[in-house]
């Protein structure tokens, strides 16, 4: 990535259209949009053929500032919307931009059909573990007794492993990283992009002004130190005691395997329908 | 308004009506009558309620449900309770005497037969009621040809259970023809 | 009639149609068993489902998209388009729930496909954020809801008209529908290509509702000849890439569409959008927006409405009802009109955009009407608005919601309470 110029940037973003971006300081989400321009920047990708979809939420405001095919859909539903874009042209790339609540709450039963169906999108999963366009309501990945606007007596409600979830389902490559690994995620959205199948990449955010404020974890700076001192490469997992592993962030691919991808498989059986012309329906 | 002939074909879920009715009804297409087939039916796939209507024309129809039927199947007591008040003074009344006990009202044109004992003791099978009953429904009725009938049987029926299915139809025309005699 | 004319007769006059871009007309594609099928399919009398009808319809009307979810009394449109839609290289997927079924056509029409989707009450119901999305966006899509009794399960195999006011108010916030309403099964299949072309043409979701009894309903049928049915395409732009606006002001706001990966790279929300189809928060460019929405539609009502009109010539007493009703209020005029009384019937092919000045015009003519439906009172309202110079006792009803079609004596007791 070092061969790659920082303008690079400016030459994916729509910035003569919509600047200023409507992210608080402090926030994740333009260091993860940089991820991904350099992650299509350095694997060339041809830009016509490339298609953003979002939901609803902070995170899902991206497509607005990069300049490629672009989506914003509703609440819950850009893994939908995407499977017709995918399905109609299967030679786009799609990539999904979604958060916490976008994806696992509203959405969570399209994330769970599209990694079973294995087809090709891939999902970047933006977790803050909050609502915060909203102002801050908990969301399925708050964590046990944190605080929210609509839990502000603590959490009561385990949190989702989104990892584990979309495991689960069968996605076929699955990773985890931070905000504050930017090579290693830019890295990882490279990986999924080139991996036939889905792929969602759960990536921790910080969201310092809603998230951090209502559960005392300092300013930015303080959350990108956690995401540092507190995740593990998985790779190093299996070499630490156990007592060290517990309750940190674990970080890497945690899944790459290739199964049929959904699209060629619908390929595949037109084409078988259409060498044996299909069901003969008795029609009169 | 003479022309419009209405049959209701009723029973309970899994007697093959409505399958009957599509039959019945694509044979009109081939004698070259217009024609409607509606139904209903429980949520049930057995058991429950099942009626298809059907209605032949030669000209324009326009109200596609039997209100006023010309003929009526009934091969359960339920149905036979439930719709033989809608039969026209004229209309035509079969019956399987199987599952219908008690007749409510002495119709002058009523046929009375056991044909889901017949199909068992027969056919071999209680499944072929449906076109057993329908094709007695033809030849008494007279109002779609035989030829058509064993057409449209053979195109609306799975390919395995056409020569089944027309055998039970010819059964179902020798029993009409001796049921006159 | 193409088959008379290009098969073998030698007519030398019979120019040959240039053939622009495009799929070609069934006749000059190559043999196959397929075409073979598809041509008995189009010129015998068959006896048809009203669902049928609307799945073969879509195929005519080049529909190469469904995604969809099973339900009660919709299912058999998927279930044909399942089997179709690989035939012809199409696409047909099972989506998790109606929610994604009506996102996933969105999304295949942004990327160029004619897209369709069918359901019934309760997935009408869930589909109707996405139906707001498709409106919004101006993205062309097609919605079939074949009604069934409701509210909430309802009643899943029997009849009701219950969703007139639903498709077009359905969806949260304000926006125009186009929603037509056919009334046999030849015509579920006529304006079910209407419908697609209408969605190509207007950039919205346009919705075609069934009856129950129709979807189920089987009927000798002849469809139209393949070379007589018009299928429209949106219009693509022809602008360079940094001229195009999405939501570009043409011709009666009509307006040029690109697709996904046509290299316009245009950006499309489900905020409120300047003409590039960024969000905008300013007042005049939300109003215009709103403007826009409203105008493609209130522009080209010409264009939009169709109407029935039978046995209204002499007609003192009119019939207004739509669909399944209308079919049986034509049952009782033919015995009204038998015992000498004089009476038509009116029937909306467009249900919305309502047909004010047609039906204005013509109950001008006539003492009473009479608004058959099978639903607590909803045509009722429309036709009192159009009618005010009348009074209540001249505007009368039959209003039905026990599963049970109103059936031709029911018109007719009607018709001689007001003799």
């Amino acid at each position: 990535m070092a061969n790659i110029p920082q303008k690079v940037v400016h030459q994916y973003l729509r910035h003569d259209k919509k600047f200023p971006h409507v992210w608080c300081a402090g926030c994740s989400n333009g260091i993860i949009l940089g991820a991904i321009i350099r992650a299509i920047a350095s694997m060339e990708l041809d830009r016509d053929n490339l298609v953003m979809v979002s939901g609803i939420g902070c995170s899902s405001r991206m497509p607005v500032y990069i300049d490629l095919n672009t989506l914003h859909t509703l609440h819950g539903r850009a893994i939908a919307f995407a499977t017709g874009i995918k399905m109609h042209k299967p030679k786009m790339k799609v990539i999904v931009v979604t958060g916490d609540g976008d994806c696992t709450a509203i959405g969570g039963n399209h994330l769970i059909h599209a990694a079973r169906r294995n087809i090709d999108l891939n999902v970047i999963l933006v977790n803050n573990n909050i609502y915060g366009m909203t102002g801050g309501q908990c969301s399925p990945t708050t964590p046990y007794g944190a605080f929210a606007t609509t839990a502000p007596y603590g959490n009561i409600e385990p949190d989702f492993d989104i990892c584990n979830l979309v495991l689960g389902a069968g996605a076929s490559f699955v990773a985890r990283t931070t905000a504050f690994h930017v090579v290693e995620m830019q890295n990882y959205i490279q990986a999924a992009i080139e991996h036939p199948g889905f792929s969602m990449i759960e990536v921790l955010s910080a969201c310092p002004v809603i998230y951090g404020r209502l559960n005392k974890k300092g300013g930015a700076p303080q959350m990108m130190k956690e995401f540092r001192d507190n995740s593990l490469p998985v790779t190093a997992v299996d070499k630490l005691p156990p007592d060290q592993v517990e309750g940190k962030i674990i970080r890497g691919i945690l899944r790459k395997e290739i199964r049929p991808e959904y699209c060629a498989a619908y390929a595949d059986l037109v084409s078988r329908v259409q060498v044996t012309g299909g069901k003969n329906d008795a029609k009169i | 308004m003479t022309q419009r002939y209405e049959i209701r074909l009723s029973g309970s879920g899994g007697q093959g009506l409505i399958l009957a009715g599509i039959i019945l009804a694509r044979a009109a297409v081939l004698d070259d009558h217009k024609v409607t087939q509606t139904q209903s039916y429980g949520p049930e796939s057995r058991g429950g309620y099942s009626r298809a209507d059907v209605i032949i024309s030669d000209r324009e129809i326009y109200f596609p449900e039997a209100t006023n039927f010309n003929c009526l199947l009934a091969l359960t007591q339920e149905a036979c309770d439930k719709y033989l008040f809608d039969l026209r003074d004229t209309g035509t009344l079969i019956i399987d005497t199987t599952y219908v006990k008690n007749l409510a009202l002495a119709a002058d044109n009523t046929y009375e037969l056991p044909f889901t004992e017949i199909a068992q003791n027969d056919l071999g099978s209680a499944i072929t009621t449906n076109v057993l009953s329908l094709a007695f429904l033809v030849k008494v009725t007279d109002i779609v040809s035989d030829k058509s009938l064993e057409a449209s049987i053979a195109r609306s029926v799975k390919p395995a259970f056409i020569d089944l299915n027309l055998k039970a139809m010819r059964l179902g025309f020798k029993l009409a023809e001796s049921y006159r005699n | 009639m193409l088959k008379t004319t290009a098969s073998k007769s030698t007519k030398a006059k019979t120019p040959k149609t240039p053939t622009p871009a495009g799929p070609k007309p069934s006749a000059q594609r190559t043999k196959s068993k397929l075409n073979e099928l598809q041509r008995d399919l189009e010129r015998k009398t068959i006896i048809m489902q009203g669902n049928e009808a609307v799945a073969y319809g879509a195929l005519d009307a080049g529909v190469n998209f469904f995604a969809g979810y099973p339900i009660t009394p919709s299912t058999e449109v998927a279930e044909i388009l399942s089997a179709e839609l690989p035939k012809r290289g199409g696409t047909f997927i099972q989506m998790e729930d109606e929610i994604a079924s009506i996102c996933a056509i969105i999304g295949a029409s942004l990327t160029g496909a004619k897209s369709l989707t069918a359901t019934s009450g309760p997935g009408f119901s869930l589909m109707q954020e996405g139906i707001g999305f498709a409106k919004i966006t101006e993205t062309p899509c097609v919605v079939v809801d074949v009604q069934r009794m409701g509210p909430s399960t309802g009643m899943p195999t029997s009849p009701a008209q219950g969703d007139i006011m639903q498709a077009k108010w359905g969806s949260h916030g304000d926006s125009p529908a186009i929603v037509l309403y056919p009334d046999s099964v030849k015509e579920s299949y006529e304006l079910t290509i209407r419908a697609v072309n209408l969605a190509e043409k207007y950039r919205t979701c346009v919705i075609l509702l069934l009856d129950e009894v129709l979807g189920h309903m089987r009927e000798s049928v002849r469809l139209p000849d393949m070379a007589t049915v018009r299928v429209i395409n949106r219009i693509k732009p022809t602008v360079p890439p940094h001229w195009y606006k999405h939501y570009d002001e043409n011709q009666k706001y009509l307006s040029p569409l690109a697709s996904f990966g046509d290299g316009y790279r245009f950006h499309v929300s489900g905020l409120t959008h300047d003409v590039h189809g960024f969000p905008t928060s300013k007042s005049g460019e939300a109003a215009e927006m709103m403007e826009r929405l409203r105008k493609k539609i209130s522009y080209n009502i010409r264009d939009l409405v169709q109407i029935e009109s039978y046995e209204m010539d002499d007609a003192k007493i009119a019939i207004f009802a739509a669909g399944i009703t209308a079919r049986a209020a034509k049952e009782a005029i033919v015995m009204a009109r038998y015992e000498g009384i004089k009476v038509g019937l009116l029937r909306p092919l467009t249900i919305w955009p309502f047909p004010d000045d047609a039906v204005r015009k013509m109950l001008r003519a006539v003492d009473t009407v009479i608004v058959p439906e099978l639903n607590q009172g909803q045509l009722i309202h429309e036709i009192r608005r159009l009618t005010k110079d009348k009074s209540d006792s001249d505007v009368l009803t039959i209003q039905r919601v026990n599963g049970q079609l109103i059936t031709p004596n029911d018109i007719l007791h009607k018709i001689k309470e007001v003799i």
